[in-house]
């Protein structure tokens, strides 16, 4: 258990590094699925495997063939966003300071040992998420399918072909070549 | 077979939180920004797995697939976005979109 658990987690940094490192769009993409996988696997070795099983489900398999099917449709390239990206310095070192600010804090929080516990890989079973779902968390599922619902439409508005008849002069000036959806 | 701490499961949900957000600043392309996104959202819910597990309660796991469902609405939703800039401006840079003002 602890060496699934180590070990996946080695693979998922390398490849999350992957990701944000990468300039091809499916390389990258690849590197997220693998890297999803590998959570997924730290899941199961936590004694979590609705979750793992979860995670490759919706995840690795829905969200990510959304990806790789959009990633597809643009036929993307690898982007040249190198050079110019430093420039403006005001924009990027506030944040960073604070968010590092709260890293060093996390980091204390976490190393300094107060959270003395262990994780002996018990499993939860679907049956104890089921009850607990439809049980005392009823309502957060109807929100969440309110959510879905609202994620529907507006991807089906935002995400449908620009009508020739009613186009915009930016879109106008841009001709449709044809591989939009 | 002693166990893992609480403080590595933690701690791995920490660094791929980080990474997450140092791809969401260092990269201008929206399909990476959209990534990024989603390892954040999975860290989030590799932390609550490990506090489900710790304590052996399923109120993590049921708020892990809510975050899940919130990863998948946000994705649909981002990725029609994203088809749209790339529809107008036939790029993804989301630095093209910057001249919105208002």
């Amino acid at each position: 258990m602890e060496l699934a658990f180590y070990l996946s987690s080695l693979v998922a940094v390398l490849a999350t590094v992957g990701v944000i490192t990468g300039t091809s769009p499916v390389h990258s993409v690849v590197y997220l699925i693998v890297s999803l996988i590998a959570v997924a696997l730290v899941f199961f070795a936590l004694g979590a495997p609705f979750a793992g099983a979860l995670e490759i489900i919706i995840y690795a398999g829905a969200i990510m063939v959304l990806f790789v099917f959009v990633v597809m449709m643009l036929n993307l390239r690898g982007d040249e966003e190198r050079a110019p990206q430093w420039r403006q310095p005001l924009y990027w070192v506030g944040p960073s300071l604070l968010a590092l600010a709260l890293l060093a804090v996390l980091v204390v929080l976490i190393a300094s040992g107060e959270v003395d516990m262990t994780i002996d890989g018990e499993l939860i079973t679907a049956r104890g998420i089921g009850l607990t779902l439809f049980g005392p968390w009823l309502m957060v599922v109807e929100l969440s399918a309110l959510l879905l619902l609202a994620a529907l439409v507006t991807a089906s508005h935002v995400g449908r072909r620009n009508d020739p008849g009613h186009t915009t002069p930016a879109s106008r000036q841009a001709p449709d070549r044809g591989d939009t959806p | 077979m002693n166990g893992i701490p609480m403080e590595h499961g933690l701690m791995l949900a920490a660094i791929l939180f980080a990474l997450g957000l140092a791809g969401l600043m260092l990269r201008r392309s929206m399909l990476f920004i959209l990534m990024s996104l989603e390892i954040m959202l999975n860290a989030a819910g590799l932390a609550f797995i490990v506090g489900s597990t710790a304590w052996n309660q399923p109120d993590g796991q049921a708020m892990f697939l809510l975050v899940i469902t919130l990863a998948a609405a946000e994705a649909s939703v981002g990725l029609a976005l994203m088809i749209q800039l790339y529809q107008r401006f036939h790029s993804l840079k989301l630095d093209n979109v910057s001249r919105m003002r208002g």
